[in-house]
């Protein structure tokens, strides 16, 4: 089974874990129901929506209330060390969570303790943790996106906040920030960039660039990294190797914001919804 | 310029260089920065928003510099304000520079602004903020569920209801995007 780890824009929002489902746009764990907007509600309906379609069971949500002051995080944090390592998860992401370095390796040390290792995926804040905490490798797959590229590629940025600007400026091409993001050990096993054009890389080779269809408009809608990280969530738990997911749901992601129609202002809930005739099309 | 002007500039601009005469006040969340900026820099005094030295660095942090020499005055400023730094150190490393590169995208009917790893899209015509991407601090999809659907005018600034870096960022593009739309 597959476990997804994040934060709800919600500072009431309790310490919720059990098993995710999607109706009527709205996630729903152990009777609450959230409204699909972005950030870790958009991974989690993309990867619930992934799943039904290629026949698994829902995935794991571990959730929390956090507008960014950190404490739901934390407490999260803190629930994690405790139980983690008593688990059985063959794939575990990480999302959107107040990045902290301390106790990021006591999650990782937590993870030592379960008696298979999962495939260790980490996207958005808990990425930036990880890069910073100098165990990167750990990790099999990052999924960011061009500036958060850049972050990586920067040896000396804590945050994508701090980047520097030789280093962040548009004329760099992926292919150069994924070499210099591996030269000082700032990569997981496996990169899925999401950009203009998506690109799947490890330490050796770029072993694909996704670049059609071609929507300008999916670069301004918020969301759309994280469906990306749900759809190769949901297509590693069921059993696909990282590289070969990873350019499977470039593709699908890429498919389903099509179908969407999208203009900058589209919805990430439009594209979710095109989920299963894109995956149909790119895996069927 | 007389020659002991000369020797005191020359002196001001190598001990500026060096930090020497900069300290730094540590928050305990980025939001308070945020508002010790803002409390600040309306009061007249020179500070700037930096990231922290590698020895206090927890994750998602920016420190305040300003003139040591003013360190009494300026506290004082903060106090009144209700505002308490968790530390203030000299300058002792280089501080980190935030990001000051803006990235534009035109679509014609939209234009977007790119700081960091931030995003922001407003409908020229309306001025409506119709989408905000990137980011990955939790309060990122807090500040879109805040702000996208309203004009540049009427939503909160992330400067705000911001909280960590990623909303900083944010605040950055949406200052960028009112320059580029003001008329």
């Amino acid at each position: 089974m597959l476990a997804i780890v994040g934060t709800i824009p919600d500072q009431n929002f309790p310490l919720t874990t059990g098993k995710v489902t999607l109706k009527d746009n709205k996630i729903c764990i152990r009777g609450k129901h959230i409204h699909v907007n972005r950030g870790t509600p958009a991974l989690l309906a993309a990867a619930v929506k992934t799943a039904e379609a290629l026949g698994q069971s829902e995935p794991f949500g571990y959730l929390i209330g956090d507008i960014g002051l950190g404490e739901g995080s934390r407490k999260l944090y803190e629930y994690l060390t405790g139980n983690l390592g008593q688990s059985d998860f063959s794939v575990l992401t990480f999302h959107y969570l107040q990045p902290d370095v301390d106790w990021h390796n006591r999650v990782l040390f937590a993870i030592e303790e379960m008696t298979k290792q999962p495939v260790l995926i980490a996207d958005a804040g808990f990425m930036y943790a990880a890069k910073m905490s100098g165990q990167s490798a750990v990790y099999d797959l990052f999924t960011p996106d061009i500036g958060e590229l850049a972050f990586l590629a920067d040896e000396a940025a804590p945050h994508p906040f701090y980047t520097r600007g030789f280093i962040l400026q548009d004329e760099n091409p992926a292919s150069d920030l994924i070499a210099r993001a591996y030269k000082y050990k700032n990569a997981a096993q496996y990169l899925l960039v999401k950009g203009k054009e998506d690109c799947v890389a490890n330490r050796q080779n770029i072993l694909a660039t996704i670049n059609t269809p071609i929507d300008d408009a999916m670069e301004a809608i918020g969301g759309t990294g994280d469906t990306l990280t749900g759809i190769v969530t949901a297509l590693i738990g069921s059993g696909m190797e990282i590289g070969d997911a990873a350019i499977a749901a470039a593709k699908i992601n890429r498919l389903a914001g099509h179908y969407a129609r999208p203009t900058p202002a589209t919805q990430v809930i439009e594209i979710i919804h095109q989920i299963p005739g894109a995956l149909q099309e790119i895996l069927l | 310029m007389s020659f002991f002007g000369f020797l005191k500039s020359k002196k001001a601009k190598k001990s500026s260089e060096t930090g020497n005469d900069r300290g730094i006040f540590v928050f305990e969340h980025t939001s308070e920065v945020i508002r010790a900026e803002s409390v600040l820099k309306t009061s007249g005094w020179k500070i700037r928003v930096m990231g922290p030295p590698p020895e206090i660095r927890s994750g998602c942090d920016l420190v305040i510099e300003f003139p040591l020499i003013e360190e009494l005055n300026i506290v004082r400023t903060l106090w009144v304000a209700g505002i308490s730094p968790r530390k203030v150190m000299p300058v002792s490393n280089t501080l980190l520079q935030p990001v000051d590169l803006f990235q534009i995208k035109d679509f014609g009917q939209y234009l977007m602004v790119r700081a960091a790893n931030m995003k922001l899209t407003v409908e020229k015509k309306t001025l409506t903020i119709v989408n905000i991407s990137g980011g990955g601090c939790p309060d990122v999809p807090y500040l879109a569920q805040e702000m996208v659907g309203k004009t540049l005018t009427k939503a909160p600034s992330p400067r705000e209801i911001g909280h960590t870096l990623c909303g900083y960022a944010l605040q950055l593009a949406y200052e960028e995007m009112k320059r580029k739309c003001s008329p």
